[in-house]
């Protein structure tokens, strides 16, 4: 992680402090490399809140990671005890001793057997440890708890100088120790070991809140060294201890501009970009049964299908059982579970704390290395937590998966009280896209309306959009807004219907108009043919009555010249005046 | 009396400690043991494997084996009373 590797190189500035890593997950993280080297660190904590485990764990991996050989001087536990009880973590001691490379001695100090008589000294042990040193190079050395010591010997004045010359023993033997102590009334621990202990000491606290245990880890002093402050909290299972440092100091992430689509293509194109930003966080908040989980599973597959590993958390519905839902809407989910892209995480939010599910889920995330990841839904979280809680680790979350450029899809339930509405804005502010599906209750049925609430860095639709679930998927369909408002579900079915038989009748009107005006053209013509003829016809009377006309009116001038000729009785020879009287 | 004592003195180097812790254990086992008791000095600088056997922690220690019950009495032996009792010769009053 950048900010530690950062905070670790400004400590090597300042401090030459070397340090041994103790391999156990996520420690080394907060105190910036492991425990002072060659000097005791002291571990105390209640009984049950994990000393011998982890100082165990400090010895295995010394062995299995940095090969360091280890000793073990347990005062409580017998060495097969021990391994017994650490096989369950798939720690072999019976192996590791056999190949020299652990030793486990146990210290037995019974009252009954031992009678006091004048000066002594604990040389005994010296001599024990050292030669356990000695004998496998031990670099490591733990003691479990020393202060059984005090409950088997009477003489305190001499326990305590002692211990404090064993501690300088410690430190002349060069090798990296871890003393555990009981934690006291009202001191750290109940002989006060803290005294001699002055270069780290880490408290291990066990608490119940609501019925809920949450084990936690902090560095109360680290003489000479940078450390983390707060409480962490950590987690044994199966793979030992994990402490995760999950509060993140700065706000100096990387962005990245791809886009990663959502798998519904409608809601894609919502987004003036065609999707999500990749890294980035996705809410999707609605009341019961709105078709949350059917999302975000659509969003896992699309992510899967592009050869992407997705992780599911599903706080709600068994893995299988989500499976089986999903392929009601036709997505196969478990095609993906086979090839190993797809990996479901579930656990009942009540398991444990927040905290121990944050890092139960930051474990899940550095095994598997997903792309995408499904948190479904937070609400659930609630029930563990108050909401401050919630945020805050969902805070850490967000933190810590934009970091690792992983992008997520919470989903939220919402009731349609106010309480709730202020839980989806308290988590609203943290995400960068806020997907919210609204019951719209109309017309005697429930249907769904999906509306982009925000998305950070990209224009969004700002319609509602009818949501459906179909057994081939799910899709976005524009609601109707007519003249009676929006319409969806039958009503906008209705309405479409509505408009098909407008249209066909409008269709229908417009051709018999249309052969209303053919016919009426064809009568027209047919009235313009006969006028056409009737003009005709009388053009022609007319005309005759012109050529009447000429003709009377030729024949009228001959004779009148004939006329005047007779009586003139000039002659005129018969081709000058008329021919046609010849 | 006709027990066998098996005694075993766990000391570190030729401390003061150990020196005065042997004296005192022969001036006693003179004085009530005599004839009936072994006595076995072990330096665990030279021996330190042994240790763990009789499950020492203190210098310097001594171990009665046998008889039974096992003791372990701690310390320079200073207080004869005490190591009388541990040894089981005389009892506590």
């Amino acid at each position: 992680m950048s900010k530690y590797t950062a905070l670790k190189k400004e400590a090597n500035k300042l401090t030459t402090l070397p340090k041994t890593p103790t391999g156990i997950n996520g420690l080394d993280e907060i105190t910036l490399g492991g425990f002072p080297k060659g000097r005791p660190t002291l571990i105390c904590g209640g009984a049950g809140c994990g000393k011998t485990l982890f100082s165990l764990e400090f010895i295995v991996k010394g062995v299995t990671d940095y090969n360091e050989p280890g000793v073990f001087i347990a005062f409580e536990e017998k060495a097969h005890e021990l391994a017994m009880n650490v096989t369950s973590l798939g720690f072999d001691l019976e192996k590791l001793q056999k190949d020299k490379k652990i030793k486990i001695d146990y210290i037995h100090v019974d009252k009954s057997e031992i009678e006091e008589t004048g000066e002594y000294d604990l040389s005994g042990l010296f001599i024990r440890l050292g030669h356990a040193i000695d004998s496998i190079g031990a670099k490591r050395v733990v003691l479990d708890t020393i202060e059984n010591l005090f409950s088997g010997l009477d003489n305190e004045g001499i326990l305590r100088a002692e211990l404090r010359r064993l501690f300088q023993f410690l430190k002349d033997k060069g090798v990296t120790a871890i003393i555990t102590g009981e934690k006291g009334e009202k001191t750290l621990t109940r002989k006060g070991l803290e005294e001699y202990v002055s270069d780290c000491v880490i408290f291990l606290d066990h608490r119940v809140i609501n019925q809920i245990s949450t084990r936690r880890l902090r560095i109360i002093k680290y003489r000479g060294s940078l450390h983390g402050t707060n409480e962490y909290p950590f987690l044994i299972d199966e793979e030992g201890i994990s402490v995760l440092p999950v509060t993140s100091l700065k706000l100096d992430k990387p962005v990245a501009t791809s886009i990663i689509k959502s798998g519904i293509p409608s809601l894609d194109q919502m987004f003036s970009l065609g999707g999500f930003y990749k890294g980035s966080s996705i809410l999707v908040s609605g009341t019961a049964g709105t078709g949350k989980t059917s999302i975000a599973a659509s969003f896992v597959n699309a992510a899967c299908s592009r050869k992407e590993k997705s992780l599911y958390f599903a706080f709600e519905e068994s893995p299988s059982q989500i499976i089986r839902n999903m392929s009601s809407v036709g997505l196969d989910l478990q095609k993906h579970v086979d090839k190993g892209l797809l990996k479901f995480y579930a656990a009942r939010p009540t398991l444990y704390g927040l905290e121990m599910h944050l890092v139960a889920i930051h474990k899940a995330i550095q095994k598997f290395k997903p792309d995408v990841i499904v948190l479904d839904p937070i609400t659930n979280l609630i029930t563990v937590g108050s909401f401050s809680d919630v945020k805050s680790m969902l805070v850490r979350l967000i933190d810590f998966l934009q970091e690792s450029q992983i992008t997520v899809m919470f989903t939220a339930l919402t009731l349609n009280s106010i309480i709730n509405e202020q839980t989806d804005d308290g988590v609203s502010s943290l995400v960068d896209s806020w997907l919210c599906i609204k019951d719209i209750e109309f017309n005697g049925e429930r249907n769904r309306g999906l509306y982009v609430m925000k998305t950070r860095g990209m224009k969004h639709s700002n319609q509602v959009r009818e949501f459906v679930i179909t057994n081939k998927g799910l899709d976005l369909i524009d609601v109707y807004i007519g003249p009676e408002g929006v319409l969806t579900g039958s009503a906008r079915e209705a309405q479409v219907l509505l408009e098909e038989t407008g249209m066909v009748l409008h269709s229908n009107a417009l051709g018999r108009k249309d052969r209303e005006l053919l016919r009426k053209r064809k009568v027209l013509e047919a009235k313009i043919e006969s006028l056409k003829t009737e003009f005709e016809s009388t053009e022609e009377e007319l005309n005759k009555v012109y050529i009447e006309e000429d003709i009377k009116r030729e024949v009228i001038t001959k004779t009148r010249k004939q006329m005047t000729q007779f009586r003139s009785g000039n002659y005129q020879k018969p081709d000058q005046a008329n021919p046609k009287e010849e | 009396m006709s027990k066998k004592y098996e005694l075993r003195l766990y000391v570190a180097g030729k401390t003061l400690k150990s020196t005065t812790a042997l004296s005192n254990l022969k001036k006693y086992c003179e004085e009530h043991l005599k004839g009936q008791y072994v006595i076995e000095v072990i330096d665990l600088l030279e021996h330190p494997q042994l240790a763990e056997g009789d499950q020492i922690l203190a210098i310097p220690t001594l171990v009665k084996k046998v008889p039974e019950p096992v003791r372990k009495i701690i310390g320079d032996l200073s207080n004869k009373e005490k190591v009388l009792v541990g040894l089981d010769i005389r009892t506590k009053d």
